[in-house]
C-alpha cells in the first residue's frame, strides 16, 4: 500500500479536488439516479392505481 | 389477438411478452444491484489500495478508474439502444422501444460522467479542463444525442409514434459510436489513445488493469440493475388496459398501503 497516514490518502498527492470531484460527483449522481428510479416506480404504481379505480367506477355508474 | 395473449412457445422469446419480462425483471434486479455493489467495493479497493502511483501522473490517474468504465458504458449503452430500436422497428416488438428508452437515461448519466471525470483529469494534466479535439467533441455529441432521445420521446405523447422517432436517433446516432472509439486514431488528438485494446497487450500495470476492469464490471451490473428497475413502470403504464397489470396494481397497492 502506497498511503503512509489516512491525511496521505486524503491528500491524494496534491490531487484531492480532482480526485475526489470525480468520485464524488459519480457516485452522487448515482445515488440520484437510484432514488428517482424507485420514486418513478411507486409514483407510477399510485398513478395507475388510482386511473383504474376511476375507470371501474365510471363503468360501474354506467351500468347501473 | 396480440403477441402477448398467444401461448409461450419457445423459452427465449416467452421473455419478450410484458407480462412474463415484468416479474422477470423485478427478480432480477436487487441481484445485479448487489453484484454492482460488490464489485464497485472490490474496485474501489483494487483503484486505491492495491494499484501503484502512475510514474508520470502521480495520483491524479486515479480517476481512470471511473473515467474509462463511465466512457465505454456511455458508448455501449447507445449501441444497444440502437440494437433494441432497430429490433422494434423490424419485429414490431413494443417491448424493444421501451428497453431502449429505459436505458437511455443511465447511458446519459454515464456519458456526462465520462465528460466531468475527463475535465478534471485534462486541468492537472493538460493544463485545460477541456480542449475541442475529436475525442472529446465526439463524446459530448453523445450526450445531446442521449438528451435529444430522451427529450423527443417524452415530448411525442402518441407511445408509437415516439418509439419511432426515438429509434431513428438512436439508429442514426449510433454511427457516432465507431467515430468517438477511433478517433483517436483517426485523428491527431490531445486525448491518449486506447490504453487496452483486443490487439495488443495493455499499456499499464496489470493491477491497474484489474481494478479499471471490475469498475467496468460493476457499471454494467449497474446498469443492467437500474435499467430493469425503470422499464417495469414504462410496462404498466404501456399495459394498463391489461388484466395482468391491473392483478399487479392491486397486489402492490395493497402492499403500498392503499394506493394513496
Amino acid at each position: 500500500m502506497q498511503w503512509d497516514s489516512l491525511s496521505a490518502f486524503w491528500d491524494m498527492g496534491g490531487a484531492a479536488a480532482f480526485v475526489w470531484g470525480s468520485y464524488g460527483v459519480t457516485f452522487a449522481l448515482v445515488a440520484l439516479e437510484f432514488f428517482l428510479v424507485r420514486r418513478r416506480r411507486l409514483d407510477t404504481v399510485r398513478r395507475l392505481l388510482r386511473w383504474r379505480r376511476a375507470v371501474g367506477k365510471e363503468k360501474k355508474e354506467r351500468a347501473a | 389477438m396480440t403477441a402477448a395473449e398467444r401461448a409461450p412457445r419457445a423459452s427465449l422469446f416467452r421473455f419478450a411478452a410484458p407480462q412474463t419480462f415484468y416479474p422477470l425483471a423485478g427478480r432480477l434486479a436487487p441481484w445485479f444491484a448487489a453484484a454492482a455493489l460488490v464489485l464497485t467495493l472490490a474496485g474501489m479497493w483494487l483503484g486505491f489500495f492495491v494499484a501503484p502511483t502512475d510514474a508520470t501522473q502521480g495520483e491524479v490517474y486515479r480517476v481512470i478508474f471511473i473515467h474509462v468504465p463511465a466512457a465505454w458504458m456511455s458508448m455501449f449503452i447507445y449501441l444497444v439502444m440502437a440494437f433494441w430500436s432497430a429490433v422494434g422497428l423490424v419485429m414490431n416488438t413494443r417491448l424493444s422501444f421501451v428497453m431502449s428508452q429505459a436505458l437511455a437515461p443511465t447511458g446519459a448519466m454515464f456519458c456526462f460522467v465520462a465528460l466531468w471525470t475527463g475535465a478534471l483529469w485534462g486541468r492537472p494534466t493538460w493544463g485545460a479542463y477541456w480542449v475541442w479535439d475529436a475525442r472529446l467533441t465526439s463524446q459530448l455529441l453523445l450526450l445531446f444525442l442521449y438528451l435529444g432521445f430522451i427529450a423527443l420521446t417524452r415530448a411525442i405523447e402518441d407511445p408509437r409514434r415516439a418509439d419511432r422517432a426515438g429509434a431513428m436517433i438512436a439508429l442514426v446516432g449510433a454511427v457516432n459510436v465507431p467515430i468517438i472509439y477511433f478517433s483517436v486514431k483517426w485523428w491527431n488528438t490531445l486525448h491518449q489513445g486506447a490504453s487496452v485494446s483486443l490487439t495488443k497487450a495493455p499499456s499499464m500495470a496489470s493491477t491497474m488493469l484489474a481494478g479499471m476492469l471490475v469498475m467496468a464490471f460493476a457499471a454494467w451490473a449497474y446498469t443492467l440493475a437500474v435499467t430493469l428497475w425503470r422499464v417495469r413502470p414504462m410496462i404498466l403504464e404501456r399495459e394498463r388496459h391489461t388484466e395482468w397489470v391491473g392483478a399487479v396494481l392491486e397486489a402492490e397497492g395493497a402492499r403500498a398501503g392503499g394506493g394513496r
